[in-house]
């Protein structure tokens, strides 16, 4: 009897939630592998056809979604090291009880709570008539140009916009980590006369391991999957060097009415989403140490 | 020497702080200038303050019944998250059994799922629902508001859940043997105790529901349902070389976030630390 019970409550409690997740997340997964394996135009009078793996062998001699597949990688890598090295190097300031540091964190925060899509456009007229303008009055115009008329600088400002975007909220990571590092330790190395490069090596860094992992994860995942400032920043252009993972998937599917091989690009991004974080989250972690 | 360093460090730090804001500069003094001043120097003040773009790139933009249909769906999807995900959180973490040890693996699990993967079968599904048992999924704000919940649910159920393992249980056996359900155990004992945990998931959440673009793009058609990105990128669309009207438009969209960012900094910063340590 008191069993009954309580399984009524454990499905009252949890069964409209997972109800929902199913609906949303679980099912349109499963039927998104069916699709993979089908050739349609996403007209639901046409017939769906199946291929089998046809749209999966496909994808090695699309030399558009290689490219993409490159650019992705590339933009991933400068973005990573971009965004931690600002995101940090600013926690370790406004965590050095400077009078500055409040008012500091407080602005480089701000532009994560603005959203990609608004910060591409900002950057947008920045590029197009504050960078020009600049480069005009400096001379500087080899540094100073519209970047996002450029093939390889369009990439640049797009690094140059994730890393605007994402500095703070990273930057806040760290913070935390270091925080929480006991002021004992400090204390007792400066007591050993160790320097301060000695204890940001052999202290903070180690002891910051945990915020290292979670922060490179963030950020992995999202400059991988990057989508809001690639399409208000440069919209894929100039002619299609600038095309993310993520974007070249969405103009396969509802721009060229591939649905079926635009989903198997779609469930290859998930695997490689999936394997990169897992292989990332398993390396920092081994090397994480207790106190 | 040393106090020299300390100087120079705080200056340094501001100078590089107000760089990060200066795009904000830029917007601002632009959105009050008419074309010709603007081209004659991006980086100066304006001569006179008129809001004459502002009232303009409102009406473009239908700003108000964006500001209300963004406010409506980030309000109450946050709301059923909160309320669902820790009660679900809470009974997985408490009902120790194979099922619920699946459960919440699969939650995790799909948080790696990105969202491009889903969104194209995931339209194809709603609007099955919508075509053959009459639930309007697509193009309604309700609808929008099922899939922000079903989306969000991973993330919070995970943070919501290392917080309980970290209560300990026997303040909710005490309340059972007084006699409370598990209704009342929950919301009399246990939510009260979750509310650090739940600032962070509002938080996460708020943020993540405002500045969605390409869910509610696949999903609202109507023009009246736009929520504030959408009206953006339709309003880019169509005014791109109005700098000034683009600039005000641009501005519009950014005050009611730092609004939110004044009012709830201390919760926001210290929210965002605490969901990412856990």
């Amino acid at each position: 009897m008191q069993n009954k019970h309580n399984k009524g409550w454990y499905l009252l409690f949890t069964a409209p939630l997972i109800i929902i997740f199913l609906t949303v997340v679980v099912i349109p997964f499963v039927i998104g592998i069916y699709y993979s394996f089908f050739s349609w135009d996403g007209i639901a009078a046409n017939p769906k056809v199946f291929v089998g793996f046809d749209n999966f062998i496909k994808l090695f001699s699309d030399t558009r979604f290689l490219e993409s597949t490159w650019k992705t990688t590339f933009f991933t890598i400068l973005a990573v090291i971009s965004v931690n090295v600002v995101g940090l190097v600013f926690a370790l300031l406004v965590t050095s009880k400077l009078r500055t540091s409040n008012i500091a964190r407080t602005m480089v925060f701000m532009p994560y709570l603005i959203g990609g899509l608004i910060l591409g456009y900002i950057w947008q007229f920045i590029f197009l008539d504050v960078f020009t303008l600049i480069g005009e009055v400096t001379g500087f115009e080899k540094v100073f140009f519209n970047w996002l008329i450029d093939m390889d600088f369009a990439l640049y400002a797009l690094v140059f916009v994730f890393t605007w975007q994402m500095a703070g909220y990273i930057m806040i990571i760290y913070i935390a980590g270091i925080q929480s590092i006991p002021n004992e330790v400090m204390e007792a190395s400066m007591i050993d006369g160790a320097s301060w490069w000695q204890r940001l090596k052999n202290i903070t860094f180690p002891l910051l391991m945990p915020a290292f992992t979670i922060s490179l994860f963030l950020t992995l995942s999202s400059a991988f999957k990057i989508y809001d400032v690639n399409l208000s920043l440069t919209g894929g252009g100039p002619a299609n060097s600038t095309e993310m993972f993520a974007m070249n998937i969405y103009n396969e599917i509802f721009g060229y009415g591939n649905y079926g091989y635009g989903q198997a690009k779609a469930i290859i991004f998930f695997f490689i989403v999936a394997g990169i974080t897992l292989t990332q989250v398993y390396i920092t972690k081994k090397r994480e140490v207790e106190l | 020497m040393k106090k020299f360093y300390k100087i120079l460090k705080e200056f340094l730090l501001l100078i590089a702080a107000l760089f990060f804001l200066s795009p904000v500069y830029i917007i601002i003094v632009n959105s009050f200038k008419d074309r010709q001043e603007l081209y004659e120097n991006v980086l100066a003040l304006p001569k006179e303050f008129s809001f004459q773009y502002y009232i303009e790139a409102m009406d473009k933009m239908n700003f108000m019944t964006a500001l209300g249909n963004s406010l409506y769906i980030t309000i109450l999807s946050v709301l059923i998250i909160v309320i669902l995900s820790s009660m679900t959180a809470w009974m997985l973490a408490r009902t120790d059994n194979k099922l619920s040890k699946i459960i919440f693996m699969v939650f995790i699990a799909t948080m790696l799922i990105p969202f491009q993967t889903l969104m194209m079968p995931l339209m194809q599904f709603m609007s099955t629902i919508t075509n053959s048992l009459h639930i309007p999924m697509i193009n309604t704000r309700e609808g929008l508001i099922f899939m922000h919940i079903g989306f969000s649910a991973s993330i919070s159920v995970f943070l919501y859940h290392g917080f309980v393992k970290s209560i300990p249980i026997t303040l909710e056996e005490a309340a059972t043997i007084d006699g409370a359900s598990k209704f009342g155990v929950f919301w009399r004992v246990i939510f009260p105790i979750l509310k650090p945990i739940t600032v962070t998931v509002m938080i996460l959440n708020v943020i993540n529901i405002w500045n969605d673009y390409l869910l509610p793009s696949l999903t609202l058609t109507d023009k009246g349902l736009r929520t504030i990105p959408l009206s953006t990128f339709y309003f880019f669309g169509e005014f791109t070389i109005q700098w000034n009207l683009a600039m005000a438009g641009l501005m519009l969209t950014i005050i009611p976030v730092v609004i939110f960012y004044i009012l709830a900094q201390k919760h926001i910063i210290k929210g965002i630390g605490e969901g990412a340590v856990k």
